[in-house]
Parts: C-alpha cells; structure tokens; sequence
C-alpha cells in the first residue's frame, strides 16, 4: 500500500483489524500503516467505521481478530492508559473534559501523569515548577491564558474544543489521532483550530478523522478511505481527489469538495 | 521566563491555601468541649458523626463512587477495635490502628466490586456488602455478642493518662482530636495531584484514562483511603461509648452520613463537617420539640433543600432577585 514510505519508519501498525457487532461488521480486516511524522486522514461517509476503528487503536474496544502494532510492539490486549503512557494519545469527537475543574488544572493534571507525578498526595498542585511551567506554554499555545482560571464547563465551546486537543498534545504523543477536531466548531473559531493542528510537531505522527474536506485536503499528506468498515483505498490527496470509486461513494454528499 | 511559571505554579496553589474562615471555624470547633463541657458526650458523638461524613465525603463527593453501604466499614472498624480491645490490650490508639486497618483491609477487599457498572450497581452492591456483614456479625454471636452488643469493653487510658470518664469530656477531646488530624490528612491530599485526580475521576472516567492514568487503581485507593476513615470513625464509637453492637452495620448509619453529606454539601472537605454538625444539630432541636415527628422534619429539609438547591438555600437575598425573573 504505502508505496514510496517504505524508507519510512512505520509507527502505528494493525493487522487484518476485524470487530464485529452482532451480525454487523464494523471493520472489516483493515490493515493501516502510519509512518514516523505522517499527516494522515481517514474518511469515509458517516457508518464507515472510523470511529469503531480508533476505539480499537485505543483500546476502548476489543478487536474480534486482528492485531495493533506501536512501534513494533504487540498492544492489542493492552489497556488503553497504557497505551497512552506509550505514546498513543487521541482526542475525542465529542468533548471529554472535566467540567469542575479549569483548564489549568486539567493540563496540570495531564502532565503530572506523563511525568508520573499523578500519585504524588503530600504536597499541593503547583509544587512542581517544572510541571507548571508545562501548562503554562500549553495554555499560551493553545490561547487559554484568559480562560485558565474558570472551571471547565463554563468554557466558550470553541475553548473547550482547543482544551480538548491541549490535553491530548501535553501527553506529548508519538501518534496522535485527532477525531473531528473541528467537529461544532463555529466558523469564527475554527481558524483557532486548523493553527494548533498546523502547528502540531513534525515527529508527531498524526491520524486526522474528519468530515470537513478542506481541512481534510489542506492537512493530510496521505488519505485513506474506509467505507462499510472497508478501505476502499488509499493515496495521496491528489490521487484521492480523481479516484473514481472515492467519487462514487461521495456522490451527491455536498461536502466531498475542496479548494 | 520566571514569572509566567510563578504565576501558573500560584495559581494551581492557590485552592490549597488556608482560608481565614477556616481557621475561625477550628478554633470555634475546639472552643466547644470547653465552653459546653456539659455537653461532652454530644460533642463526641458529632465529631465521630464527622469524621465518618468526611470519610464518605471522600468516595462520594470527590470521587464520585455513590455507597449505600458505609456502615460496613465502620461498623468493622468498631467490632476490630472493640474485639482487640477486649482480647488483646486496652490501649485506645493501638485500638484506633487497628480499627483503621480493619476498615482499610475491607476496603481493599471489595473495591474490585464497584470499579465496574452503573450508579444503581454500585448502590446495590455497596447496600448488599453492609447487609452480609450486619447478618455475619449476628450469626457468630459467640464473638460480636450478636444482638445483644459486645459488654464489658474496658478501654485503657488515653495516652496512658486520661481516663475515659463517663461525661465523655476525655472522648469528646479524643474525638476531636481525631477528626482534626483526618481533616488535615484529607486536606492535603484533596489539594494534591492524587486527590485532583479523583475529582478529575468524578468528572470523566474516559478522559481520566485517556490521560494515562488508571481509573480502576485510582478508584480503589480511595475507596481504601474513605473505608479506612470510616473505619476509624467506627473504632471511636466503640471506644468512646464502650460499647458495640450490631446496630454499627444498620442501613439507617449508612443513609444518614450520606443525608450529612447532602445537606454540608459533597465534593468540599466542609461539607461533611457542616452536613455532620448541621445533621446533628437539627436532630436534638427537632427531637426536643416533637420526638416522634423527626424524620418527618428532616424529609421536608431534605426536600426543599433538594429541589431549591443549596446555594439558593443559604443565600437568602438572592431569593427575590431570581424569583422576579
């Protein structure tokens, strides 16, 4: 598949990836490769099985066979905050913060458990610097400094949303799957949005699910299309973009256009 | 570069700070055994009542595991203490240690039971694990004293000085003394980036994990931590009245804290301590008024307080200001 990547150092890995519902299959022996620093989208018509798929990469689900691979390594039985302590960090489709808590303490929270401070109970929050000098860039990257001290849940939604990949971006990822980040967001914030993604580090490898084909086209070096739990191809944007199956499937879905 | 890190490290301080109130409330708190030492017994009997609010505080208001079934670890506490004093020494910290090992080794037992399910799960098993061990304790009677109680405990000198008199002035001090060094303990770790995290847990369970941090292990260490305080909580009771019985394991012990903790307020370390006292408080006015109409008082409060919510509640000059809306 990945022809022309085979120098590149593949990451994130599944083998023949099968879940099936009942009678339904969600996947259908979906085999990926996502390469060291690779911009990445999945797409596919709502029901093709992009999210079912990355609740298998995170471990949410069980896979009914197959197998997922990070960096070589066998992670299909492991549980997901393993994962993540491996580098395999996602953020949410829809928003799954902390309500009561601001997002200061939430980044705080976020890093003290990567550097595995997360346990420590005889002393405050904010007693180690270096963590707070971590959200402290955080909040400036992703322009939460006004918002730093409100709790949560009284956020404006497009705050939340930038909160929402801060914390996934503070586990400082080796692979980061992004799931419609931009996903409710109102015209007015979503250049907030497209900036962080942007901005993401080069090593990162990033697996970007998303709807809007202009951040689809304008982000991703590689695209792969999944439909019914298949994937129907694979390419480079401008592969995709002429392929007349990837057309026929979007046929008559106004959004399959970019400039 | 140093005054943004300054100003993130403060700020994440600054819910750890000792308010002035606090300090004003402590003071008042232990005022009381001198100023009503006429009132010893009671004043016991609200700081065991706290100190078992705040230890379901704990589970409850911080990390979101609702229990049915918190008498069971303070009604074991109260027999491990009780039993260990009648068997093997009368010294009442030793006593307190083990009530406090008792109720945390039963925590750890069956945390694995509500790591998984819905609310209603947990209310059920937690309502279920009090109940097996109400109905345990009264089968091997010939060790609890079944329904009869457990006679005859003679608990030693506090200290090896202070004789437990029957005023309860040295159990109202002990008492305090206790709740004090627990809502001390608790303090900080509610402040740290543990006890965060168990907010954090009360939240969001998903996210909790996809932080990198284990949900499961995290809500079994504090229910450990919130058994191990009821377990102390218990541990006094029997020290303290010289007495058990299995009344220590009854349904009302456990639906009572929670009442405590619904009226203080849940998810703040004040509000097991005020929900105690308030609870408490409200008890003896009422019954000295109407003895037979108590619960009838206290489910017309509970009611109000339910349905006008808390803040409002005790926020009176904001009553007309919403209403005319």
């Amino acid at each position: 598949m990945a022809q022309g990547l085979e120098v590149s150092e593949v990451v994130l890995r599944t083998h023949s990836l099968v879940k099936r519902f009942g009678g339904i299959t969600a996947t259908n022996k979906v085999s990926l490769d996502i390469v060291r620093g690779a911009r990445h989208a999945l797409i596919g018509p709502n029901g093709a099985g992009k999210t079912t798929l990355i609740n298998q990469l995170t471990g949410v689900a069980a896979p009914t066979s197959g197998r997922v691979e990070l960096q070589g390594r066998d992670i299909t039985d492991l549980a997901p905050h393993k994962r993540v302590g491996l580098g395999l960090v996602r953020t949410f489709q829809i928003n799954q913060l902390f309500g009561t808590l601001t997002p200061l303490q939430s980044l705080a929270l976020a890093v003290a458990s990567r550097v595995g401070a997360a346990h420590r109970w005889w002393q405050p929050m904010g007693a180690d610097l270096a963590v707070a000098a971590e959200c402290e860039a955080l909040l400036a990257q992703f322009r939460l400094e006004e918002h730093a001290e409100r709790p949560t849940k009284e956020l404006p939604y497009g705050k939340r949303r930038l909160l929402e990949i801060a914390l996934a971006v503070a586990q400082k990822p080796s692979v980061l799957l992004l799931d419609e980040p931009a996903a409710g967001v109102p015209a007015s914030e979503r250049a907030d949005i497209l900036a962080t993604v942007s901005a993401l580090p080069v090593d990162v490898s990033v697996v970007l699910i998303e709807h809007d084909m202009d951040l689809v086209f304008s982000f991703a070096t590689r695209i792969t299309v999944l439909v019914n739990g298949t994937v129907l191809t694979e390419g480079t944007p401008a592969e995709i973009a002429v392929d007349p199956q990837v057309k026929a499937v979007y046929l008559g879905e106004a959004e399959f256009r970019h400039g | 570069m140093t005054t943004p890190v300054l100003q993130a490290a403060a700020r994440l301080r600054a819910p750890s700070r000792w308010r002035a109130w606090e300090i004003v409330l402590w003071v008042a708190i232990w005022v009381t055994p001198f100023a009503f030492a006429s009132h010893a017994a009671l004043i016991s009997e609200i700081a065991i009542f706290a100190l078992f609010a705040l230890s379901l505080d704990m589970i409850l208001g911080y990390a979101g595991i609702v229990s049915l079934g918190h008498a069971a670890f303070f009604g074991a506490g109260a027999y491990g203490a009780a039993l260990f004093a009648k068997w093997v020494m009368p010294d009442p910290l030793v006593g307190l240690a083990v009530g406090i090992a008792v109720g945390a080794l039963l925590g750890v037992l069956t945390s694995p039971l509500i790591v998984r399910g819905t609310d209603l799960t947990r209310l059920m098993i937690t309502m279920g694990v009090a109940g097996v061990l109400l109905e345990l304790a009264n089968k091997f009677d010939n060790i609890t004293g079944g329904i009869d109680g457990l006679e005859g405990l003679v608990v030693g000198p506090l200290l090896g000085r202070f004789d437990f008199d029957l005023a309860g002035r040295v159990a109202s001090f002990y008492s305090l003394a206790v709740l004090f060094v627990a809502f001390l303990l608790l303090r900080r770790v509610v402040h740290s980036p543990l006890g965060v995290s168990l907010q954090a847990l009360r939240d969001n369970r998903l996210r909790v994990a996809a932080i990198g941090m284990s949900v499961n292990g995290r809500l079994a260490a504090v229910y450990t931590l919130g058994a191990a305080l009821a377990g102390a909580a218990g541990a006094l009771l029997a020290q303290t009245t010289g007495f058990v019985s299995l009344d220590v394991f009854e349904f009302h012990r456990s639906a009572d804290v929670m009442l405590a903790l619904v009226i203080g307020g849940a998810g703040w370390l004040w509000g097991g301590l005020v929900g105690a006292i308030g609870f408490k408080v409200l008890h003896d006015l009422i019954s000295n008024v109407t003895p037979e109409y108590w619960t009838f008082w206290i489910g017309l409060i509970l009611v109000v307080l339910m349905l006008v919510g808390r803040e409002r509640l005790f926020r009176p000059w904001t009553w007309w200001r919403r209403g005319s809306k």
